[in-house]
């Protein structure tokens, strides 16, 4: 069957809130409105208000309502019209919801998820631009999920809302309305994907190419040019940022010999940067034949003029050019 | 049944709502005993703190709530323990009204094993999550959200219970407060909101923070009500009263009008933005255990002597219980790595990852 990710969101939070009652969902629009991207659509006809709940605009107040909801028995699913308003709420988040339990000495049990659009649209310019993998990623307490496929979407928000954590789901806009086959498996009302393991896209032998969300797009694009050039590219889609899959990465360097960070967000201390220090600073440093590179957005606020935009985010193009330094392949 | 004295009440001021807590009260001889034994046992505990503190058995930030014990025990005595309670760091007081020990508090305040957060927490950070009390938060403000989602839960799985969040004068200033306070009368939810206005924000008077320091009005929709925080039976009744009001209408703010002894926290010594008189004074006049004494000599409950010999068993228990603390052990090294996460074990990096690996 086909599925786009927006269904697959949709159908996963369709698929706990019938199986769960005490599965709400909070934020701006989403009930009445049906979601400002549309991926509560019919929730709140099915489920009402009680439990399809519009907030006013207030990001620092609602984060909190959802953890002491979360704390005192609900599963709270609290939706950010986009992950750059989560910054009016990141102390729930990281220390609110993140450190409960340890401080707590494992008393907190803190199940929510955060989920919404991340990284950069289309044109929004520098305040709605922005990845928060790097940001979430770095902060031990809470588990940080970023789908590409439909099949992603579906297995990983259900596996979210199961969680018995506070995690932060980041989805992406522009991949909202893209289709993708899906096994029938993946529609089975109990199809969940494990978090924390990372999966092979696209086998190869000649070099690794890490990468999440949207990037994946990239990343298939390029190693579909490469292969006409005789380059052989294994695409790791990561799908959990936190925890990541080490594992999954090392075996693939250790076959590949080399490797290549793909990540929209900015390239100080991102995603890439911890994945290279892993594969450099551990056994799998013997195994490398070149050094490893990180394709990254530009180190730039977003801009809005498109030539610009284009500049600072990743383009297929990034990922060919270092994938052919890293196999001495470049004229 | 035991004979219950009549206790007359201070005067409740109100904002936007139609009817007060009664003026009057009864209590009976063994509740007066019961409040009287938690208020002296909190006021012990916290001056061992201040001493433990100095000998440097207490680390990091402590903040002493010696002065406010009417404020929690007056609220325990008007809620019950399905109601939800949570705090900022002023929470030694809080805890043992739910429940923990004064060896679970010191344990926890001397990083042992047995402390009511395994000794992970510190002092800010007590929690009793079987008896609904959240903590414990660090950060001013936080906690008001988080009460109101936890009203949230008990609304929605029909509890029959409120939540009551707790803040300062200070945290009264933060924006997340209001936009919590929005969406609880909004959704109705059965939130009490308890100012304990002792007076200052760290070394801030409220008269130097607040534009409008009547904390009580300043829910603007929400109703609220200004409560003699230093008198256990006054706290008892209002939050009965406010209790009520929550299930049925939704959120409420009781403003308690408290005083704190002690600076801030420890790093304060607490006299550069007040007066040694003014808290003289206050002990003189106001002292929330003296107010209590009054109460039950007068109603022929006990004689001074009777409560003397209360406070010195307090003061044996608070010493026993101190003693049994230190003698726990520290958290064992593994439990630096336990509690990050629930369920599946998740590896987590030590500080060398050469020598210790993921755990």
């Amino acid at each position: 069957a086909s599925m786009t990710v927006r269904e697959a969101l949709n159908s996963a939070m369709d698929d706990e809130m019938s199986r769960d009652d005490t599965v709400v969902l909070m934020g701006e629009e989403v009930a009445e409105y049906n979601g400002a991207y549309k991926i509560s659509k019919g929730l709140w006809e099915k489920y009402g208000s009680d439990r399809v709940i519009d907030t006013p605009i207030t990001e620092m107040g609602f984060a909190g309502i959802g953890v002491g909801a979360a704390m005192a028995g609900m599963r709270p699913i609290v939706e950010f019209m986009t992950w750059n308003f989560s910054l009016q709420a990141i102390d729930h988040i990281v220390n609110s919801a993140g450190k409960a339990l340890y401080m707590s000495g494992g008393q907190a049990h803190t199940p929510i998820v955060f989920r919404g659009p991340n990284g950069a649209a289309a044109g929004v310019g520098a305040q709605h631009s922005q990845c928060f993998a790097a940001w979430y990623g770095s902060v031990p307490g809470i588990k940080v999920l970023a789908p590409w496929s439909a099949e992603d979407a579906r297995g990983l928000l259900k596996a979210a809302i199961r969680d018995e954590n506070p995690v932060v789901f980041l989805e992406n806009e522009i991949l909202y309305g893209e289709s993708f086959e899906v096994a029938d498996e993946v529609l089975d009302k109990d199809f969940v994907l494990p978090i924390g393991k990372a999966k092979v896209e696209r086998e190869g032998t000649d070099v690794t190419i890490t990468c999440f969300a949207r990037m994946v797009s990239v990343a298939l694009d390029a190693a579909e040019q490469l292969a006409k050039e005789g380059i052989s590219c294994e695409v790791i889609n990561l799908r959990s940022i936190r925890p990541l899959d080490r594992e999954a990465i090392f075996n693939s360097v250790k076959k590949t010999n080399r490797i290549v960070s793909l990540e929209e967000g900015w390239p100080h201390f991102g995603v890439g940067s911890e994945i290279i220090a892993l594969v450099t600073e551990g056994e799998t440093f013997d195994f490398l034949d070149a050094p490893p590179e990180r394709i990254t957005g530009a180190d730039v606020p977003m801009p809005y003029a498109p030539n610009l935009e284009t500049l600072a985010k990743p383009q297929a193009q990034n990922v060919i050019d270092a994938v052919k330094r890293t196999v001495y392949r470049n004229k | 049944a035991a004979k219950a004295a009549k206790f007359d009440l201070s005067d409740v001021e109100v904002h936007r709502l139609d009817s007060k807590p009664a003026t009057t009260t009864t209590a009976t001889k063994e509740e007066c005993f019961d409040y009287y034994r938690t208020m002296a046992t909190i006021r012990r505990m916290e001056i061992v703190s201040d001493t433990l503190y100095k000998e440097k058995m207490i680390r990091g930030f402590c903040h002493l709530y010696d002065g406010q014990e009417a404020v929690v025990t007056g609220i325990e005595a008007g809620t019950t323990r399905d109601d939800h309670i949570i705090t900022a760091y002023r929470d030694h007081g809080h805890q043992i009204v739910r429940g923990g020990t004064v060896e679970d508090v010191m344990a926890e305040q001397f990083g042992r094993a047995h402390g009511c957060s395994k000794g992970k927490g510190g002092s800010m950070h007590m929690y009793h999550f079987e008896n609904r009390y959240y903590g414990g938060n660090g950060i001013v403000g936080a906690q008001l959200p988080i009460g109101a989602g936890l009203a949230f839960a008990a609304k929605h799985l029909k509890q029959n219970a409120v939540s009551v969040a707790y803040y300062g004068d200070g945290a009264a200033n933060q924006g997340q407060y209001f936009e919590a306070l929005n969406m609880a009368k909004l959704w109705k939810l059965p939130v009490i909101y308890v100012c304990e206005n002792n007076g200052y924000g760290m070394g801030t008077s409220l008269e130097r923070a607040s534009a409008n320091t009547l904390y009580y009005t300043r829910g603007d929709s929400v109703p609220g009500m200004r409560v003699n925080g230093m008198d256990i039976l006054n706290v008892r009744e209002a939050t009965k009263f406010a209790r009520e009001y929550a299930l049925e209408n939704g959120p409420i703010i009781m403003e308690m009008m408290t005083y704190r002894y002690h600076g801030h926290s420890m790093s304060d010594p607490g006299t550069s933005y007040r007066t040694r008189d003014e808290v003289s004074k206050v002990r003189e006049e106001r002292d929330p255990i003296k107010n209590l004494q009054k109460r039950m000599v007068e109603a022929g409950y006990a004689t001074m002597d009777e409560l003397k010999a209360i406070d010195k068993e307090v003061r044996a228990d608070v010493d026993k219980q101190t003693k049994a603390a230190k003698a726990q052990p520290e958290p064992a090294d593994k439990e630096l790595f336990t509690d990050i996460v629930l369920g599946e074990h998740i590896p987590h990096r030590a500080v060398d990852v050469k020598t210790g690996g993921y755990q």
